[in-house]
């Protein structure tokens, strides 16, 4: 099972906050914080699981992620998942939301925080892995997006039109997250799939 | 009205969505929670709208202030209003915010449940899916209980989109609603094979949570998982198979035995890591189930401990970390096998990568032997002086510890060498494990005898050196070594050489800055000191000395009296009064030290730390039981301590005084209470931690060894651990000369014998001996301690739950609670699916009812037990004989069995007396004889021969046709053997024989098992069953394959050997009995050659055989009997002189029928054909005739039944 799904940025700025159990909102934000420390003192290249301890409430969980430019994806598992395995389900997160967004950034995540949930939603739910293929999730979200243009329709125009033009003062938007050249192993992703 | 939505559509424009929310925060960095407070007072404005667009956009921003740690749960209900919105946009976002905040506690989330169950069937595919994922996050007992049924419903949903969600949230409804999970259990197995690949891994996903946290109740779905195992491809779903295989092998070794091979496999075969590296580990822990039965499997380990190897060298660290994981499981059963690796993983001690470390300290943990240890710790003490950062250091020291301290000190030669590595560690600084290692110096002094001397000669030098300790007490955690230190020279003090030294060095002034705990312990153990000097004085007759020393006292210890912490003052003012007396009787010339001395005479013994809880409660004593009547109520809580001391001093006076009234006592209690209250010097409760210096009896009996030293005691300076490494191997190497001389002499002795041999000497485990010869004292126990150790189990365990037996039918008062209306339910006859006795009971959702039900269910499941033990038998059945597959059958029975054997060669002689005891013998070993019983009963039809053997195997039939009448009542009569195996051909190759079972799941279609015995001395294969179809019965054969193609046996026969193919036939109609014609062609295959062979046969489908046992009650039978739709047929058989327990059990055997009641020589019994046709019979018995009354749906059927019966009956 999957315990939590934590993406914050390098400052410790939550992105996505996704805990698979009720937690209050205070404890979350603790365990947060506490994440965001032990992850930010490990070096790159150095392997990427880490035992937490009890922080999780219990020595079964561990914590697997990945850094990626200025993020980084936690995900808290328990000692039924694999722990290659939830290293791959990680880089197909990142790629889906490569596909969804194109070019994916920190600012899409900032902005789209409940898309990036609807994403996630198609590959985990309740802690369990639900799909593992990209195609298959990238096809969801997009046919339940264009369900949502569709319902939109006229009475939508308006406030996308305002919001074209509020996000025209945001030239500096900085597209500064490029998975693409990020080398981080995946050990034989193309076979696990 | 189109007007106002294009003008509310205009003022939302206005509104800030999320991405202008994100945009201010993000501009208002300086004052964010001022401008996050304003936000929420726009977000409550707009919840107040109508406009559910305006809501959703406000609600949309919550879920993002949750995020941020924002507490949202006031908005639940407009949560809850967005949920219910028809469009799928708002939807989404009233699901997503409620599966962010909702919970358990959450109130609103009851309003919810007919909102769900509307989008649960809802057309639109995703509004299912949304209700579904939200649904995961927030399910609460209720809501599971309430849509446990919808759920179950889309597990069969045509899209596998909604299929694979439906099955995953199961899950979830089952840890909330227990009681869900036998109902829906078949349908989740049934999708462990549904075509799409999605769904199936989502079922393995949920059976393996499963099966997890409940092991044993899934073993038998291992066949279905090991088929799935060899035929997937998919690693998600191998991986999970692989895990929960893992979980399993524990609980069956023959299961470990069966997977070693295809693992294996895979390991060779797979290119993807994580696929290998789980296989790795689930052979590991197949080797560890098998570990006590099975020696050679150590070309598996092998290839394990290689293929870590090779993860442990790669360069990826995530790899390398796996390998050491899987490496320290290894350990524990086979150190062996990961003691060649030593090097590369104190390799692993090097590399930069902290969590790689801690792994490999682990493994070097299970890696230490007698042997190597002293060099392991010496690397260890290295990487602890380079070590940076505490966490780490701290790490390596509690390993050190640990790898020394490990099962009793086992792998200690030299304990000098320990206490020297202790007292290098407390020059660790900024630990915060000081407490460890004093516990250690604590236990090895009290407990190796051998070693005090040193011990103390140690601890001096460490409280002499206190200052280098003790520099910043209060952030140093290693200050508490001195606490040991005080506490062994004190208590050992007559081991002191230079006892003067130590105790002014316990008296510096410096020591006032320790905290208080250690300064209690030195105050209390200077005074041992003190003893101990006094006495050496005494005897020594230098009086000035002595009085000198207690000056010394006096001196020093008014700085403790003056001491902030209770403890420590109270010791001290106590002990100066003692030696200021002392110092009167001194100046007097009175003798003192003798008496002084006796304060603290005795030894003290180690004690469990288990101890005090393992003390037995004494037979008689009621702990819950009042002493005296329970105080009165008057009495306010905090005086309960008072109270409990007070009544025990009251029973000893009423004892002497028993004329004393309640009122006098009452009076006095409160009296007592009133001083004691005003008393500020009255301490209320908690005994304080004395400890108990007595002459314990047991003292004498632990032999004081002789002490062997090899090493000059005295080690000036601080110690130097490597020193005794070095020593350690001169002393080995010495010791091994004087073995070889040994050897030498025996050599000379039995010249020529053992030549080459002794040549070969290599210096094993057992060869080095311990440097003293040391007496480690076990802890103490009480006396009759209860050696289980009972602790630890959690009660409030949410899996516990779910520990529920999978294999038993379900009952009929198992079903999901389904929503209807009350006027729907109309009677039916018991062919609807609930049978009518279920239908009195509708769900109800009040608690209460609830329980009732449960109570009820209760009383049925009793009920059927009976049945359902049987069943469970068969599946039980059908487990071990997929495992016991693999090797022969026959020969696997063999040494099993042979204490049954045994037992009836004894009872040969006179057998008929003891069988009634056999029996009783084999109800004891029914666990053991219940596997093997299905062998067992195959060969025995084959032996129509009777030997001593047989008949022994004759009484398991026995039993096995008394279960199947056992829902009835039932007399111990002993019943004749039965077999349902009926012989189908056979010549001198080959015997088949054959059952028939009709198939729950399909109407039209059976089973026909069929059992290959070779009888000849010839290997038989190629073997090919092949039958001329009817129009109405046919094989079911491949796709593809003509009508004229035999199916092929799935094995070949070596010789004497039997093993059983089943093969499946479908059918039109059944109400007839059918004879289908057949060849068997197989080759034999000899020494001379092989040649072609043929046997012909003709299988017959009694229409028995188209019946299953089902149970049935009587008031279900009852109204089946009344609707008068069936028709009524009776027979009459004469000359029956068995009983009419045997004539029962031979119906329910052959025919497949269950006793629905009997009442003395009449019976009522009831079975279902695999097409749905009752069959109701009324049995009764006369003097010499049975007459046999039947209805059934189908007259043809019936008559034919009946025709069947009469020839079973009139062969008895």
């Amino acid at each position: 099972m999957i315990n939590a799904v934590l993406v914050f940025n390098n400052h410790g700025k939550p992105r996505l906050v996704r805990f698979y159990q009720h937690l209050a909102e205070e404890v979350q934000q603790q365990l947060i914080r506490e994440t965001f420390h032990l992850v930010l003192k490990r070096d790159e290249h150095i392997c990427n699981f880490l035992e937490c301890g009890s922080l999780f409430g219990g020595a079964d969980y561990k914590l697997i992620y990945r850094h990626y430019a200025t993020l980084y994806f936690v995900f808290c598992v328990d000692s039924s998942e694999s722990e290659l395995g939830i290293l791959d389900l990680i880089q197909v997160f990142v790629e889906t939301l490569d596909k969804c967004f194109e070019n994916v950034c920190e600012l899409d995540l900032i902005f789209h925080m409940d898309k990036v949930h609807y994403i996630l939603q198609e590959m985990v739910i309740g802690g369990m892995v639900l799909e593992t293929n990209m195609n298959e999730i990238v096809a969801q979200a997009e046919a339940q997006n264009k369900l949502e243009k569709a319902e939109g329709g006229l009475s939508a125009a308006p406030s996308r039109a305002v919001s074209a033009v509020k996000n025209i003062n945001l030239p500096e938007i900085p597209r500064n997250i490029n998975i693409g050249d990020i080398n981080i192993k995946v050990p034989s992703l193309s076979q696990f799939m | 009205m189109a007007l106002k939505m294009v003008k509310g559509s205009i003022d939302r424009m206005f509104d800030k969505n999320l991405q202008d929310l994100v945009r201010g925060i993000r501009n208002h960095k300086e004052d964010e929670a001022k401008y996050i407070s304003q936000c929420i007072d726009e977000i409550k404005q707009e919840l107040k709208q109508d406009n559910i667009a305006v809501k959703s956009n406000a609600v949309c921003k919550l879920t993002y202030l949750q995020m941020l740690g924002y507490d949202i749960s006031w908005a639940a209900f407009n949560i809850i209003e967005v949920m219910s919105a028809s469009k799928f946009t708002f939807k989404r976002i009233g699901y997503l915010a409620a599966s962010q905040c909702f919970h358990e506690g959450t109130d609103v989330i009851m309003l919810t449940t007919n909102q769900i169950r509307k989008d649960l069937s809802s057309p639109n595919q995703y509004d299912t899916g949304v209700a579904l994922t939200g649904l995961s996050c927030f399910v609460t007992p209720d809501l599971a209980r309430d849509l446990a049924n919808d759920i179950m419903t889309l597990m069969s949903h045509t899209k596998p989109y909604i299929r694979k969600k439906a099955v995953l949230i199961m899950y979830k409804v089952f840890l909330k609603y227990p009681e869900s999970l036998r109902p829906a259990f078949p349908r989740l197995k049934e999708k462990l094979e549904d075509p799409d690949p999605g769904v199936q891994s989502a079922a393995v996903n949920v059976i393996c949570e499963l099966a997890r946290r409940n092991p044993k109740n899934y073993l038998s779905l291992a066949p279905l998982f090991f088929k799935l195992m060899t035929s997937s491809t998919n690693n998600w779903v191998l991986i999970k198979i692989i895990k929960l295989f893992g979980a399993l092998t524990p609980l069956e070794p023959r299961l470990g035995k069966k997977l070693i091979e295809p693992l294996t496999n895979l390991i060779h075969s797979t290119s993807a890591m994580s696929l290998l590296y789980e296989c790795v580990n689930t052979v590991i822990a197949v080797l560890i189930s098998l570990s006590s039965g099975m020696p050679n499997h150590s070309a598996s380990i092998q290839l394990c401990v290689q293929k870590l190897r090779i993860l442990i060298e790669d360069s990826d660290q995530n790899l390398k970390y796996l390998g050491l994981l899987a490496m320290s499981k290894i350990l524990k059963t086979h150190p062996k096998s990961v003691q060649s690796h030593k090097d590369l993983i104190l390799q692993c001690l090097d590399d930069k990568d902290e969590s790689i470390r801690l792994r490999a300290l682990d493994l070097l943990y299970g890696m230490v032997s007698k042997k190597n240890l002293m060099e392991i710790v010496k690397k260890l003490m290295i990487h602890v002086d380079k070590a940076e950062g505490t966490t780490y250091r701290d790490e390596l020291l509690t390993k050190i510890i640990d790898i020394c301290s490990q099962s009793n000190y086992q792998y200690i030669t030299n304990f000098e060498w320990y206490i020297s590595i202790l007292v290098e560690l407390t020059r660790l600084e900024g630990t915060r494990h000081g407490h460890l290692i004093a516990a250690q110096m604590l236990d090895v002094a009290i407990r190796v005898k051998a070693i005090r001397k040193f011990a103390v000669s140690q601890m001096a030098m460490l409280l002499d050196n206190a200052h280098l300790i003790a520099s910043n007490t209060q952030r140093n955690g290693i200050c508490e070594v001195l606490y040991a230190a005080a506490w062994i020279c004190g208590e050992f003090s007559e081991h002191l050489e230079e006892a003067n030294q130590t105790l002014e060095a316990m008296l510096r002034p410096k020591v006032t800055t320790l905290p208080g705990h250690i300064q209690a312990v030195y105050v209390q153990n200077m005074v041992k000191l003190y003893a101990s000097i006094l006495q050496q004085k005494e005897q020594a007759g230098e009086k000035e000395a002595a009085q000198e020393i207690t000056q010394l006292m006096i001196e020093r210890l008014p700085q403790f009296v003056q001491s902030a912490d209770l403890e420590v003052q109270e010791r001290a003012s106590c002990i100066l009064q003692l030696i200021k007396y002392i110092q009167k009787l001194q100046i007097k010339e009175v003798p003192v030290a003798e008496e002084v001395i006796a304060l603290f005479a005795g030894e003290l013994n180690p004690v469990a730390p288990k101890a005090q809880k393992k003390v037995p409660v004494p037979e008689g004593l009621d702990l819950d039981a009042w002493i005296n009547e329970p105080p009165s109520d008057s009495e306010s809580e905090d005086e309960k301590p008072k109270t409990i001391f007070h009544d025990e001093e009251q029973r000893h006076s009423r004892h002497r005084q028993p004329e004393i009234d309640e009122e006098e006592l009452a009076r006095r209690r409160e009296a007592r209470k009133q001083e004691q209250a005003n008393n500020p010097f009255y301490i209320k409760s908690s005994p304080s931690p004395q400890k108990r210096y007595q002459d314990t009896p047991g003292v004498e009996h632990i032999p004081v060894v002789q002490i062997d030293l090899s090493v000059p005691l005295k080690v000036p300076g601080m110690p130097m651990s490597d020193q005794y490494v070095k020593l350690e191997e001169e002393r080995r190497h010495k010791q091994k000369l004087e073995k070889d001389k040994k050897k030498k002499k025996q050599k000379k002795e039995k010249r020529g014998k053992h030549h080459r041999h002794n040549s070969l000497h290599t210096e094993s485990e057992e060869d080095i001996t311990p440097a003293h010869h040391v007496d480690i004292i076990t802890e103490e126990m009480p006396e009759n301690a209860l050696p289980s150790d009972e602790d630890d189990k959690d009660p409030n365990d949410p899996y516990k739950a779910l520990d529920i037996d999978l294999d038993k039918p379900l009952a009929d008062s198992e079903k999901l609670p389904v929503q209807r209306h009350r006027n729907a339910e109309t009677l039916k006859s018991p062919d609807s699916e609930a049978p009518p006795v279920e239908k009195s009971k509708k769900p109800k959702k009040k608690e209460k009812k609830h329980r009732e039900k449960e109570r009820d269910k209760g009383k049925k499941k009793e009920k059927e037990k009976k049945v359902v033990e049987e069943k469970e038998e068969k599946k039980g059945e059908d487990l071990d004989f997929w495992l016991s597959t693999d090797p022969p059958p026959v020969s696997t029975t063999q040494p099993q069995s042979g204490p049954e054997v045994s037992a009836a060669v004894v009872a040969e002689p006179e057998e008929v007396k003891k069988e009634e005891r056999e029996e009783q013998q084999e109800e004891d070993e029914g666990k053991k004889s219940s596997k093997h019983k299905k062998k067992k009963h195959k060969k025995e039809k084959e032996e129509k021969s009777k030997d001593k053997k047989k008949s022994k195997k004759k009484h398991h039939s026995e039993e096995e046709a008394t279960e199947s009448v056992q829902n009835g009542t039932l007399d111990d009569e002993p019943l004749p053997p039965m077999s349902s195996y009926r012989l189908l051909a056979e010549n001198p190759y080959i015997k088949m024989t054959y059952d028939i079972q009709g198939n729950l799941q399909n109407d039209s279609q059976v089973t026909v098992s069929v059992i290959f015995e070779n009888k000849s001395t010839s290997f038989l294969k190629s073997m090919e069953l092949n039958v001329l179809d009817s129009l109405n019965t046919k094989m079911l054969r491949p796709e593809g394959s003509s009508v004229h193609d035999g199916i092929p046996v799935p094995f070949q026969l070596p010789p004497g050997i039997s093993n059983e193919a089943q093969f499946v036939f479908t059918l039109q109609s059944i109400v007839m009995a059918q004879k289908l014609k057949g060849t068997l062609s197989f080759i034999v295959k000899n020494d001379e050659g092989s040649t072609h062979e043929k046997l012909d046969f003709k299988l017959h489908f009694s229409c028995a055989s188209y019946l299953i046992t089902t149970p049935c009650y009587s008031d279900a039978f009852a109204k089946l009997l009344e609707s008068g739709d069936l028709h009524m047929s009776s027979i009459k058989v004469d000359g029956i002189s068995i009983s009419f327990q045997h004539l029962l059990a031979k119906i329910c055997f052959h025919h497949h029928f269950s006793v629905v009641e009997r009442v003395d020589s009449c019976a009522s019994m009831y079975s279902r054909s695999i097409q749905g046709h009752h069959v109701c019979l009324l049995v009764k018995k006369g003097e010499n005739s049975v007459s046999i009354d039947g209805k059934c749906s189908d007259s043809t059927l019936l008559s034919n039944l009946l025709d069947e019966m009469k020839e079973t009956l009139s062969k008895c």
